[in-house]
């Protein structure tokens, strides 16, 4: 029921996902992140067993930011997916991880890239991808309405169209997404699309305590 | 497939997770070194952590020897490294092509566990292979020209993966003979 998708556009890319942490029929939470920033202009956006999503995430963002203070520079976008790709295929065959990876992130000298890393350690380039359930619907919305070259204002509306489509034709739709965007500016969070918002828990004062 | 002093290695394009298609733009044929090419079919994963270990032994050999492998050596050296994976395989069916001694073509594939088949005229791999076998048997022809082997291995790839839901999207072709390596993006059935 975890969807996580992207898009590249011109010089910038979007990546959302759903933000529901579920439990067999227990929604825990309806805001997590799951797209977190590897460094000043990349992010990962995972989808898979929480734990697993967790911690290989925390441990991809850790190496990478080790890596810029060995070498006092950032790790390009294809390196930091190639990393991601030998450490998920060495741990394939000991104790693999159950996570999907969209690595989104901006090269000052090749621009906007986003690579598609499987759980199983596939890696490819891809200019659009999608993973989940929600891949079913988006995938195919994407290619009738991707072109290269998209503005913001373009991209967002495709993104939003994949989540009207998502919310209307998934039986377990999750109710809110959240929208991040990379470009020459850096790796920041664009939006949130909420349709049901984390009720706040009563305060301690109000129970007499 | 083998020609006159030269070959071809042809393969789909279509990265795929069951029925789902996720991209239409996969290499799945990789050079070694100018005269050497092996194409990797099967788990794509496998074939790019096998691709990345083979172009490793490589730079070693080349480092060492201070030569290029030749195909043979390169074919033994596959075998050698699937079979040390005899009892957790790399689930990669590899078709190796490469010009040996005096440029005389060599073609070799094998299972994923690195039993080699050579052959004189062709050598197929992946889940079209029995389509493959079919088609390029019946177009293939001894000591065609490179013009004629590219059309021959083009028709051949475009009617088996036509007939395989889970191969498609175009071609990708490599002829190589003793001077040039020409490379040719076929658009068949996009499905």
């Amino acid at each position: 029921m975890e969807c996580v998708f992207g898009l590249v556009g011109d010089g910038f890319v979007i990546v959302a996902s759903d933000t529901s942490a579920v439990n067999s029929i227990l929604v825990h939470k309806t805001n997590e992140d799951k797209i977190m920033k590897l460094d000043s202009h990349k992010f990962v956006a995972a989808s898979g067993e929480s734990g697993d999503r967790v911690q290989f995430t925390e441990y991809i963002q850790k190496n990478v930011a080790l890596y810029q203070f060995r070498n006092g520079i950032p790790l390009t976008t294809a390196a930091a997916a190639n990393f991601t790709r030998g450490e998920l295929a060495t741990a394939l065959r000991k104790n693999p991880y159950m996570v999907n990876i969209l690595l989104a992130g901006h090269d000052k000298e090749t621009g906007p890239s986003l690579y598609y890393i499987d759980y199983i350690a596939t890696l490819h380039k891809v200019d659009k991808g999608a993973f989940g359930y929600g891949s079913f619907f988006c995938l195919s919305l994407m290619d009738r309405h991707y072109h290269s070259g998209m503005s913001v204002e373009e991209a967002i509306e495709l993104v939003d169209k994949c989540i009207k489509e998502i919310q209307s034709r998934l039986v377990v739709a999750p109710p809110n997404f959240v929208i991040k965007i990379v470009d020459g500016d850096g790796a920041r969070e664009y939006a949130w699309r909420e349709s049901v918002k984390d009720t706040p828990t009563a305060q301690p004062e109000a129970l007499g305590v | 497939m083998v020609g006159k002093n030269c070959f071809a290695i042809a393969s789909d394009r279509r990265l795929g997770v069951n029925l789902q298609t996720v991209a239409t733009d996969f290499q799945r044929i990789f050079k070694i070194h100018d005269k050497l090419f092996v194409g990797l079919s099967g788990l794509g994963s496998d074939a790019q952590t096998l691709y990345q270990r083979l172009v490793f032994r490589h730079k070693l050999y080349q480092l060492r020897e201070e030569r290029d492998m030749k195909p043979e050596t390169f074919a033994s050296l596959v075998s050698a490294i699937l079979y040390e994976k005899r009892f957790g395989p790399y689930f990669c069916q590899p078709v190796i092509a490469g010009l040996g001694n005096d440029d005389k073509p060599f073609i070799c594939t094998m299972d994923f566990i690195g039993a080699k088949e050579l052959a004189k005229d062709f050598v197929v791999a992946g889940s079209a292979s029995e389509s493959l076998y079919g088609a390029c048997e019946a177009l293939f022809k001894p000591d065609m020209e490179p013009d004629e082997l590219s059309e021959v291995v083009s028709q051949a790839l475009l009617a088996s993966v036509d007939r395989d839901c889970l191969s498609g999207w175009g071609g990708h072709i490599y002829i190589v003979t003793p001077d040039e390596v020409r490379e040719k993006i076929l658009k068949g059935r996009m499905d």
